[in-house]
C-alpha cells in the first residue's frame, strides 16, 4: 500500500510538468498584453512597449519557460506582475476563504445529499422520490450566480439575518466566519447536492435489490439498519468517487460563487489575474488547482479501500 | 434599535458558542465603526505605484497617500499645495520654488527639496506635459532644503497645472530614495506624504486595501476642494472593499456593510434611490467623452472620406441610449472634443455631428472614397459595460453604411494588446477600437492624448495631422485665456474634419452612499478628506 500511496505521488511529477507546459503554452499564445493594461489607457504605444521590455515578455518563448521552469523546480512561483509581490504570498492571502468554503460546502453537500439520495431510493416511485429528482434536475438547472443572488436578495436584504458579501477569518470567531460563507455555500452546493443525491440513489437502488439485503429483511434487521449500515456501505464507492470528480465543480463553482459574494478567495485571484494577463498568478493557481486535483484523485483511490476491502492495491 | 440580525446573534448563537469557545469580539466598536469609512472602488487596487501604472483606480488611492505641490481645485484652478510660494523670472524662465514648513514623509522624516526634485524627474517621462518639459529643461535642482529651482529654455506657462493636475499620473512627491526607481520600474515602498497612511500589511490585492490617518500630516489653512486646500481627514480609516458585481455591491450598500460606493450601475440606480438610507448623486460634473478610433495606417479609414462618411452617418444619441439607458439627465450630445461645461468648451466645426443623422450623404461620401468592400475589423471589448454598448451600436452603423464589418468580440487585455499593432489587417491589425476618456483629462490638450495628431506619436490610430499639431503648440504658449480659447476653437475644428477620432457623446455617471455619511464632494475622482460618517 505504501509503496502504492509513493508510486502514486511520484507519478504527480509528470502530470504536472505536463501541467506546467500547457498552461504555459496557452498563455504564451493567447492574446493579451500586461503591458498595456499596467500603463493604463492614455499610455502611448513606446510607454507600453518600454513596459513589455522591463516585464521580459519581449523574450522568446524558450527563454521565459526555461526562465519559469528553473524558478518552479526551486520552488518559486515567481512575482506577480501587477501586485509586485511573490505569488506564493498572493496565494497564501486567498487560499483560507477559498478552502473555508470548499470545505463547508462539501460537508453540507455530503450531509444533505447522501441521505436524500438514500430516502429516494428507499421510497422509489413515491412523491419523495420524485421531489428529490425534481430538486436535483433543479439544482443541477439554476446557475450558481442565480441561487446565490435570489440567496442574498432574501436572507440578507430582506431578512436581514446574513451579510451580502465578504469573508472573516477563522480566527476572528466562528460565528462571523460562519455567516459570512453560509449563504455561499447553499449556492455553490445546490450542483453538488444534485449530482451527489442522483447517484446515492441510483447506487442504492442497485444495492437494495441485493440478495443479502433481503436476508438482513428476514432477519428482523430495522430499516435504517438496512439503509446506512448494510446498503449504503455497499453503495459507497461510486458515491465516494462522485465526490472526488465533484470537487472540480466546485473549483469551477468557487469562481463565480467568490465574484457573487465578494470573498477574497482563489478563484477570484484566478478571474482577476486572467483578465489582467498576470501570467505568474494565473500559472501559480493553475498549478496549485492542478496539483490538489491529483491529490484528492489519491485520495478517492484510497478510500475505496475503506469502503470495500476487496480492493487492494 | 436591535436588528434582527443582532437579535439572532445574541439569541441563537450565544449558548452554542460560549460552549465552542468560538465567541468572536465585535470586529469594530461602536465608535471605530463611525471612524472606519468603506468604500467600493471601481476597480481592483492591483498595483500602489501611481508613476508606473497609470490606471485611475491607482492615481484615486495614491492621492491620499502622496501630497502633490499644487492642486487643481473645483473651478479648475490650480493654487499651491506643498509649495509655499514661487518666484518666476522675468524672461519665464527660471522658477524658483519654496515649501511649506512641517511637511513630514509617513516615515517621519521631512520632505526635502531633493526628494522633489526626484519626485519630478521620475514623473517627466510618463506624463505628456512632463515630456514636454523635459525636453525644454535647462536644469531642475535642490537649492536648500525648502526651495528648488527650474530652469527652463522657453516658457512654459501652464508649469503649475502641469505639477497640480487630475489627470493620470499626477506628479505625486515621493522620498528620494524611492523615487529614484526608473518611472518603466515598479516601486515597493509606499512612503507617502499625504493624509493617509498605505496599510501594506493589510492589502490584499483584488480584495482589500486599507488606508489610516497620518497624525503628521499639514493641511493647508484654506478650504480644501478636490486636490487643493486642507486635506482634513475626519475618518481615521478608509477601507476599500473591492466587490467585483454590481449587484453584490448594490446590496452590500443598502445593507450597511459599505458606505459609499464609486460608481454604481446606472441601472441599479432607481433601486437604491428607493431606499431612503441611501443617497445618489452625479459623481463628476466632469464626466467622461465616449470615443472610437480609426487606424489612420490602414484602409479603408487612411481615406479621410471613409471616415467623415461614418461621422456624418453617426447618431451620438444611439450612442449616449445604449451606454445610460434612458436617464437623459446622464447625457448629452458633444459636437467636439472638449469637455461641456468648462471654460474651453467649444462646437466650432461641431456641425457635422448636429441635427438629423443623413446616412444617404453618407454612403455617398463614402463611394467616393477609397473603400474597396474591404473588411473593417472592430474591435470590441465584452468585458467593458461602456466599450461593449458602443461597439454594438457602431457595428450596426457601418453595416447600414455598407461596410464589411469584421465584429471581433474579445476582451479589455486583448483590444490592448492588438491596438498597438500597426500590421495590416491580415496580419493582425484593426480598423477601429472603442474607449473613453474622463472629461477631465479633455479640459484642454494638456493631458488630452487622444486629440493629438502626431502621426507616429500620437495615441492609436496614429492620426497625423500637422495642422491639428500646430494649433495645439500654440495652445501651450497662448497668452490669455480669449487666446486660448480661440485656438481651441481651431483645433476642435481641424480635428472633426480629418476626425482624429468620432466622439461618440457625453456622458455622466452616479455615485452613491450611505446618508450617514457626508461632505462627499463631485469630482473626477474620489476624495477622502472631509469626508466623515456618523
Amino acid at each position: 500500500m505504501l509503496a502504492y500511496v509513493v508510486r502514486r505521488i511520484l507519478a504527480t511529477i509528470p502530470v504536472m510538468a505536463i501541467v506546467a507546459l500547457f498552461v504555459f503554452s496557452l498563455l504564451y499564445f493567447a492574446p493579451g498584453d500586461p503591458a498595456a493594461v499596467i500603463a493604463g489607457d492614455q499610455a502611448t504605444p513606446a510607454d507600453v512597449e518600454r513596459i513589455r521590455q522591463s516585464l521580459g515578455l519581449d523574450q522568446p518563448f524558450f527563454v521565459r519557460f526555461g526562465d519559469w521552469s528553473w524558478r518552479i523546480l526551486q520552488g518559486n512561483l515567481g512575482t506577480s506582475i501587477f501586485t509586485n509581490l511573490p505569488v506564493t504570498t498572493m496565494i497564501a492571502q486567498r487560499i483560507e476563504p477559498t478552502l473555508s468554503l470548499m470545505v463547508l460546502t462539501l460537508i453540507l453537500s455530503v450531509s444533505v445529499a447522501v441521505p436524500m439520495g438514500v430516502v429516494a431510493a428507499w421510497k422509489q416511485g413515491t412523491l419523495i422520490d420524485r421531489a428529490v429528482m425534481a430538486f436535483a434536475v433543479l439544482g443541477f438547472s439554476v446557475p450558481v450566480f442565480v441561487v446565490g443572488y435570489l440567496l442574498a436578495y432574501v436572507f440578507a436584504l430582506e431578512l436581514d439575518w446574513l451579510p451580502v458579501q465578504g469573508y472573516t477569518p477563522f480566527s476572528e470567531g466562528f460565528i462571523p466566519w460562519l455567516e459570512n460563507l453560509v449563504l455561499p455555500a447553499i449556492a455553490l452546493g445546490g450542483v453538488y447536492i444534485a449530482l451527489i443525491a442522483r447517484i446515492t440513489r441510483a447506487s442504492m437502488l442497485e444495492v437494495l435489490q441485493q440478495d443479502y439485503i433481503r436476508t438482513a429483511r428476514a432477519k428482523g434487521a430495522g430499516q435504517a439498519s438496512i439503509l446506512f449500515l448494510h446498503a449504503l456501505k455497499n453503495a459507497a464507492v461510486p458515491i465516494v468517487t462522485v465526490v472526488g470528480i465533484g470537487i472540480a465543480l466546485l473549483i469551477g463553482g468557487a469562481v463565480v460563487t467568490e465574484s457573487v459574494f465578494a470573498i477574497p478567495g482563489l478563484g477570484r485571484l484566478t478571474v482577476d489575474a486572467i483578465l489582467r494577463r498576470d501570467y505568474p498568478v494565473i500559472q501559480g493557481v493553475v498549478l496549485l488547482f492542478s496539483f490538489v486535483y491529483v491529490l484528492v484523485n489519491l485520495l478517492i483511490d484510497l478510500l475505496y479501500t475503506l469502503f470495500d476491502p476487496r480492493i487492494r492495491y | 434599535m436591535i436588528d434582527r440580525r443582532s437579535l439572532l446573534k445574541a439569541t441563537a448563537g450565544t449558548g452554542a458558542l460560549a460552549a465552542m469557545g468560538g465567541l468572536s469580539a465585535p470586529a469594530l466598536a461602536q465608535g471605530a465603526a463611525a471612524r472606519t469609512l468603506r468604500f467600493i472602488p471601481q476597480a481592483n487596487l492591483a498595483n500602489f505605484d501611481p508613476i508606473w501604472g497609470t490606471q485611475y483606480v491607482v492615481r484615486n488611492a495614491s492621492a491620499m497617500v502622496w501630497d502633490t505641490l499644487y492642486g487643481v481645485d473645483d473651478k479648475l484652478e490650480v493654487r499651491r499645495q506643498m509649495v509655499e510660494g514661487e518666484e518666476t523670472s522675468s524672461d519665464g524662465l527660471t522658477w524658483t520654488f519654496r515649501l511649506r514648513p512641517g511637511l513630514r514623509f509617513h516615515d517621519g522624516e521631512p520632505v526635502l527639496a531633493k526628494d522633489v526634485v526626484a519626485s519630478i524627474t521620475r514623473w517627466m517621462p510618463r506624463d505628456p506635459m512632463g515630456q514636454m518639459l523635459k525636453a525644454i529643461q535647462q536644469e531642475l535642482v535642490a537649492v536648500d532644503d525648502r526651495t528648488f529651482r527650474w530652469v527652463l529654455k522657453k516658457p512654459y506657462p501652464k508649469l503649475r497645472y502641469a505639477l497640480g493636475k487630475t489627470n493620470t499620473p499626477i506628479c505625486f512627491i515621493m522620498p528620494e530614495r524611492i523615487a529614484k526607481t526608473d518611472s518603466f520600474q515598479q516601486i515597493s515602498e509606499y512612503v507617502g506624504s499625504g493624509p493617509m497612511r498605505f496599510m501594506r500589511d493589510e492589502w490584499v490585492p483584488g480584495a482589500r486595501a486599507v488606508f489610516q490617518r497620518f497624525d503628521q500630516y499639514q493641511p493647508r489653512e484654506d478650504a480644501g476642494t478636490w486636490l487643493a486646500g486642507a486635506k482634513r481627514m475626519l475618518v481615521e480609516r478608509v477601507e476599500w472593499v473591492v466587490v467585483p458585481d454590481p449587484a453584490t455591491a448594490s446590496a452590500a450598500l443598502q445593507n450597511g456593510e459599505v458606505d459609499w460606493w464609486e460608481n454604481p450601475l446606472s441601472d441599479l440606480v432607481p433601486t437604491l434611490r428607493r431606499n431612503r438610507n441611501i443617497m445618489v448623486d452625479i459623481a463628476d460634473p466632469l464626466g467622461n467623452v465616449g470615443s472610437f478610433r480609426m487606424n489612420y495606417l490602414t484602409p479603408p479609414f487612411r481615406d479621410v472620406k471613409a471616415r467623415r462618411a461614418v461621422l456624418m452617418a453617426m447618431s451620438q444619441e444611439d450612442y449616449m441610449r445604449a451606454l445610460v439607458g434612458d436617464d437623459e439627465r446622464l447625457w448629452k450630445p458633444l459636437p467636439g472634443f472638449f469637455t461641456p461645461g468648462t471654460q474651453l468648451y467649444t462646437e466650432e466645426g461641431g456641425e457635422i455631428l448636429k441635427g438629423p443623422r443623413n446616412l444617404d450623404a453618407a454612403k455617398k461620401l463614402l463611394a467616393e472614397s477609397s473603400y474597396a468592400g474591404e473588411p473593417v475589423v472592430c474591435l470590441v471589448a465584452q468585458d467593458q459595460i461602456i466599450t461593449k454598448a458602443q461597439g454594438d451600436v457602431t457595428a450596426d452603423l457601418l453595416k447600414r453604411l455598407g461596410f464589411n464589418v469584421d465584429f471581433v468580440a474579445t476582451d479589455w487585455g486583448t483590444v490592448g494588446q492588438r491596438r498597438a499593432s500597426k500590421s495590416p489587417l491580415n496580419q493582425g491589425g484593426w480598423s477601429m477600437f472603442h474607449t473613453w476618456h474622463a472629461g477631465a483629462d479633455c479640459i484642454n490638450p494638456a493631458a488630452y492624448n487622444a486629440v493629438r495628431a502626431n502621426g507616429d506619436g500620437a495615441w492609436f490610430g496614429w492620426p497625423n495631422v500637422p495642422a491639428v499639431e500646430e494649433a495645439i503648440s500654440e495652445w501651450f504658449d497662448a497668452p490669455d485665456l480669449e487666446a486660448e480659447k480661440r485656438i481651441i476653437g481651431k483645433v476642435n475644428r481641424l480635428a472633426l474634419e480629418n476626425v482624429v477620432y468620432a466622439p461618440t457623446g457625453f456622458f455622466l455617471g452616479y455615485q452613491a452612499w450611505r446618508k450617514n455619511v457626508s461632505g462627499i464632494q463631485k469630482g473626477p475622482l474620489p476624495f477622502f478628506w472631509g469626508v466623515s460618517k456618523s
